[in-house]
């Protein structure tokens, strides 16, 4: 008994800690391979020096970015196997499709464009390339989309049925693919990698204007991305509370353990900021909370009623404390967001967007935050599902492979050690490329490079002359 | 019209054709890191390392294929061989993990180029050999009650799985040698053609010793290979690969230089489908059939308007991709 749930914790820890790793990489390639279309077609429309030398600065990081996404991906496509069998079972007949749409969009985008974008601006011209850049930009949304309808079905599940072997088997494709969270996490989830991006282009900008004010790689890069952390950052917050809203209407246990909402408020419940939630005795320590005002922010009123964990039978609970804090640690770096954005415009405004050394220091500290807010989201949404992976159909305890404890063990300790040996370096290797500065004339790829990372087709890079090392 | 066609066979054979195309285009690429440590640092390794490099991480999109392709279409599968078979699995992908980013750090950060050397061989290697042993393990069968594999997680290990393990490294890097023959000119493609010669033999033999065993495994694979007129057809197997060993050890001497490469990849063809005779129409031999294991029709049906579209598609931009990338590789790249 015991070793059966020693088994399963490992298996959500090591399920948990590689799709962490995982997201960040495409988090980060989502973004940036809008930020190459923008850069490149403004060098299209405006023929100004700069926008090249900056794509040709960040092409480089997203080259490696782009290459452990792929390795980090490969993985996740067996985990449901390895660790989660009976789930892969009960579930594939509905989401093994989408997960294999995914998968076909992101060979696709390999197949056509990667090559180009990555080799080819020499010998394809600048147009089709920039044609390239935007089919992979358009290709990493494609698989996030069946990426997040996949999950978003394990939260609000339907258009479906069961056959007699207990399977989910589809039912109406339609109402699978657009379930009601769909909608709500995609925008969510895409504004959140833009943000990412902005907050490292913005960083990697602050940085380099530390040290010299005067770099125009630099001041660019960093008014880009002020400009958008200051449009993008209000418009995530909108978003945020339109999809919590959609939660509260879909799975109301997880907005309950995210609010610390142990008891029922028949008139108005108080928004907790801060405080220890504790799961045994089953309240809030030590709450510091402001009356009545989670009521009016899920339900537009401050007296309206909102119901608590005590109407949930307790097997039903997901682990509060995990919850209240991590989407705490998301919605307290949004709003640190949203203030720079703010602070940014002022500083514009004054015409002091370059000179500010406190608001660079703020942008360079708040480089990371992206990635931090978007692992956090991720944890209040998943671990706010449990005890279910298919929301209130199946539960996690019934979702386990058979596998015993040792074998689980082994696999993870053996996952956290190579992830952060290999993808620790290859962290280093974009942050050794970030500190270089941007400069007129900026490569591409290096020089007498070969072509590596190019996804399955990097012939048309090359074209008839094949020649592999090329410069741009 | 549609409704008469069985698409669980459809879908059987496309899987079958995403795992044979894994094996033949990452077979020969895992096969020079695994012969890697036999060439020199510099000029030889960079000229081995770069006649790959372009075309890597493509092949290996097939297995993601291959693995989200049995999820979706035939779960129950999925869900029997992964656990099963899940510390073979596990140093597969970890194996995959060092040796692909390896040619993107080899190059990066050349003061520690032997260390990703090292990398780039060890996990060539420990993918090769679980891929061998997760075949040879679902051969000699494993354990399914209800719908679960219910044996334990070191069932895989015997001296069956371990002997596909050893013939699969071998073969893969016989691909790999004989890819640098084609590939290559001067002291590599002369060391290349030395190894393929022994590597051939090696080969051979683990062919040899893996048919003649598969028989007395517990399964029913005596009786699909040797019961009348079944054997009339399958006879034919074992025949052709002797004239190909044959052919292959002919023209190799003689100092052909593509014929070897393709001698071997009719090897490896004719493995697989004796394979196939073995197998089908089980997916879990001796357990589950395909039928058995398969999703339902609304599924099959939904990816297949996909797949039908994309994988062509896909096949056109790697076929492209590989005649681009013809013709003799040095130390700077293809020329």
């Amino acid at each position: 008994m015991l070793a059966n749930v020693d088994a399963l914790l490992l298996a959500r820890w090591q399920f948990g800690f590689t799709v962490a790793f995982h997201i960040v990489f495409p988090a980060f390639s989502i973004g940036l391979a809008s930020y190459l279309a923008v850069l490149e077609g403004l060098w299209l429309a405006t023929g100004r020096q700069v926008f090249i030398d900056l794509f040709r600065y960040w092409i480089k990081i997203f080259a490696i970015g782009f290459a452990m996404g792929v390795v980090s991906g490969l993985v996740m496509s067996y985990q449901f196997g390895t660790n989660w069998s009976v789930y892969a079972d009960k579930t594939g007949p509905v989401l093994g499709p989408l997960m294999a749409y995914e998968v076909l969009s992101a060979f696709f985008l390999e197949a056509g464009f990667l090559g180009v974008m990555l080799f080819g601006m020499t010998k394809v011209g600048p147009r089709l390339h920039f044609l390239a850049t935007l089919m992979v930009a358009i290709g990493t949304f494609f698989s996030a989309f069946w990426i997040l309808s996949v999950n978003s079905w394990m939260q609000t599940p339907q258009g479906y049925a069961f056959n007699a072997a207990g399977q989910f088997v589809p039912a109406d494709w339609w109402a699978i693919v657009f379930n009601p969270s769909f909608p709500y996490r995609l925008v969510h989830m895409v504004l959140a990698a833009y943000l990412t991006t902005a907050l490292v282009v913005g960083a990697v900008g602050a940085w380099h204007l530390l040290r010299d004010r005067t770099n125009e790689g630099a001041r660019t890069m960093f008014s880009m991305a002020m400009g958008m952390i200051a449009v993008v950052a209000p418009i995530q917050i909108l978003a945020g509370d339109a999809h919590g809203l959609n939660t509260l209407e879909h799975q109301p246990t997880k907005v309950m353990a995210m609010e610390g909402h142990f008891q029922s408020h028949p008139d108005g419940a108080p928004l907790i900021l801060f405080g220890l939630p504790d799961q045994e005795a089953g309240t809030v320590r030590y709450a510091v909370e402001v009356p009545k005002l989670s009521s009016l922010i899920l339900k537009h009123g401050l007296n309206e009623p909102l119901k608590g964990l005590d109407t949930v039978p307790r097997e039903n609970w997901p682990p509060v404390p995990v919850v209240f804090w991590s989407f705490r640690v998301m919605v307290s770096l949004g709003m640190l967001m949203l203030l720079l954005g703010v602070v940014s415009l002022f500083a514009r405004f004054k015409g002091k967007l370059y000179e500010w050394a406190v608001l660079h220091r703020f942008a360079l500290a708040m480089g990371p935050a992206g990635f931090v807010a978007v692992v956090a989201g991720w944890i209040t949404t998943e671990v706010g599902r449990q005890p279910f992976t298919v929301y209130g159909l199946l539960r996690t305890a019934e979702s386990a492979s058979p596998l015993s404890a040792p074998a689980v063990a082994a696999s993870l300790i053996a996952f956290v050690v190579i992830y952060f040996a290999v993808f620790g370096m290859g962290i280093l290797y974009m942050l050794h490329l970030m500190a270089k500065s941007p400069h007129r004339g900026e490569h591409g790829i290096e020089p007498g490079a070969p072509i590596r990372t190019a996804g399955i087709t990097p012939a048309p890079a090359v074209g008839s002359g094949r020649t592999l090392h090329l410069a741009e | 019209m549609l409704a008469n066609i069985d698409l669980t066979v459809v879908w059987a054979f496309i899987i079958a054709f995403a795992v044979f195309a894994y094996i033949v285009m990452d077979g020969f690429d895992l096969g020079i890191g695994i012969l890697f440590p036999a060439f020199q640092p510099g000029r030889e390794r960079d000229t081995a390392m770069n006649s790959i490099a372009p075309v890597w991480d493509g092949n290996e999109t097939w297995l993601v294929l291959g693995g989200g392709g049995l999820f979706a279409v035939f779960p129950l599968a999925y869900a029997v061989i992964l656990p099963a078979l899940y510390t073979p699995i596990i140093a597969m992908l970890l194996g995959l993990i060092f040796r692909g980013v390896a040619f993107e750090f080899r190059w990066r950060d050349p003061r520690h180029r032997a260390l990703w050397d090292v990398a780039f061989t060890g996990g060539s290697v420990v993918a090769a050999f679980a891929q061998g042993i997760t075949l040879g393990a679902l051969l000699q069968g494993i354990k399914v009650e209800g719908r679960a594999y219910a044996g334990g997680w070191w069932d895989w290990l015997t001296p069956f799985s371990l002997l596909v393990g050893a013939g699969l490294v071998c073969g893969y890097a016989l691909l790999g040698a004989t890819w640098l023959v084609m590939r290559t000119e001067g002291s590599l493609q002369d060391r290349a053609r030395r190894f393929s010669l022994w590597l051939g033999a090696a080969t051979v033999a683990a062919i040899a010793a893996v048919s003649a065993a598969t028989p007395f495994l517990n399964g029913p694979y005596g009786e699909r290979w040797f019961t009348m007129p079944n054997v009339l057809l399958t006879a034919q197997v074992p025949l052709l690969v002797a004239v190909a060993s044959f052919l292959f050890f002919r023209l190799l001497r003689s100092g052909a230089e593509r014929s070897p490469f393709l001698l071997a990849l009719g090897l490896f063809l004719l493995s697989f489908v004796g394979l196939g005779i073995s197998i089908f129409p089980d997916i879990v031999p001796g357990r589950v059939t395909i039928w058995e294991a398969a999703a339902p029709y609304a599924s099959q049906i939904f990816l297949l308007v996909g797949a039908s579209v994309l994988i062509p598609i896909i096949l056109i931009y790697t076929a492209y991709s590989y005649w681009v990338f013809r013709g003799k590789v040095d130390a700077a790249g293809y020329h």
